[in-house]
């Protein structure tokens, strides 16, 4: 048999829903396994983090060509009708109940417990200055800003995953 | 398939090492379980726990969620990760004589 995984090192750089949930149902199931785990959030990423922001996580419904209605095997959503207004909303909140229903806590809640899961929880120094953000932006489960540098000295024996 | 000898009794176990019978569990073979996990005394807030799987899995055919357990059971993540260290969901639910968790949260 091979080597078990150790350590995981997952970055999260897109702010969309499905671009911050990935990592996060990742970094879970990790320490659920009894893998070290830490996330790293970096660029748009940085919104699953940020306290004005994380709660407002929404689905991208243009420029997404796998976007379908009324469910994932419904239909192809015109590209155009991506944009009326209200659609990227009414898009997320079907999927936010898909989620509940699968026990998927939402973002603020995730972060929560995957902190005391024992994960530690990162922002991309380079990322929080070209946005002007400082450490009261983030939640509390924030463990700090780092640069990259930083980063790989802490994963340090881990598989890094980019999502 | 496999079967091991604990406390003179034979028990038949999964691929993934869990017990193969839900019936054939009580508290002395979940003890049993707790060392061969590294876990040398079951505290009353791990049979918490063990007891909340264990409803929950007859009523529901499965371990329930990590969020469920916390939410429903009393003990916090925190704790969960310290009385079962190393993978609670998995532990756990050797421990309460159940398969391996088949959900992802």
């Amino acid at each position: 048999m091979s080597e078990k995984i150790e350590k995981v090192s997952i970055i999260i750089s897109r702010g969309s829903l499905d671009g911050i949930y990935p990592g996060l149902i990742m970094a879970n199931g990790a320490r659920m396994e009894g893998i070290e785990a830490t996330l790293f959030f970096t660029f748009f990423g940085l919104h699953g983090i940020i306290n004005k922001k994380m709660d407002k996580i929404k689905i991208a419904t243009v420029g997404n060509p796998a976007m379908c209605v009324p469910s994932a095997m419904g239909p192809g959503l015109p590209t155009w009708m991506g944009a009326i207004p209200g659609m990227s909303w009414f898009a997320t909140s079907m999927m936010k109940k898909e989620m509940e229903k699968l026990d998927i806590p939402p973002v603020r809640e995730f972060i929560e417990m995957i902190s005391d899961a024992g994960c530690e929880i990162y922002a991309c120094k380079a990322t929080v200055d070209m946005f002007h953000l400082t450490k009261d932006d983030f939640c509390p489960q924030v463990n700090g800003i780092i640069s990259v540098g930083e980063f790989y000295e802490k994963s340090a024996g881990a598989q890094i995953i980019f999502t | 398939m496999e079967t091991i000898d604990f406390i003179g009794r034979k028990l038949e176990l999964d691929a993934d090492g869990h017990l193969k019978n839900f019936n054939d569990w009580d508290k002395e073979v979940a003890q049993e379980f707790a060392k061969l996990e590294g876990i040398n005394e079951l505290t009353e807030r791990h049979w918490i726990v063990i007891e909340y799987m264990r409803k929950e899995f007859k009523e529901n055919g499965d371990a329930p969620s990590i969020r469920k357990l916390t939410k429903e059971s009393g003990v916090d993540t925190k704790e969960l990760y310290a009385l079962f260290p190393k993978g609670p969901a998995k532990k756990a639910a050797k421990i309460a004589g159940l398969p391996k968790p088949k959900g992802c949260i």
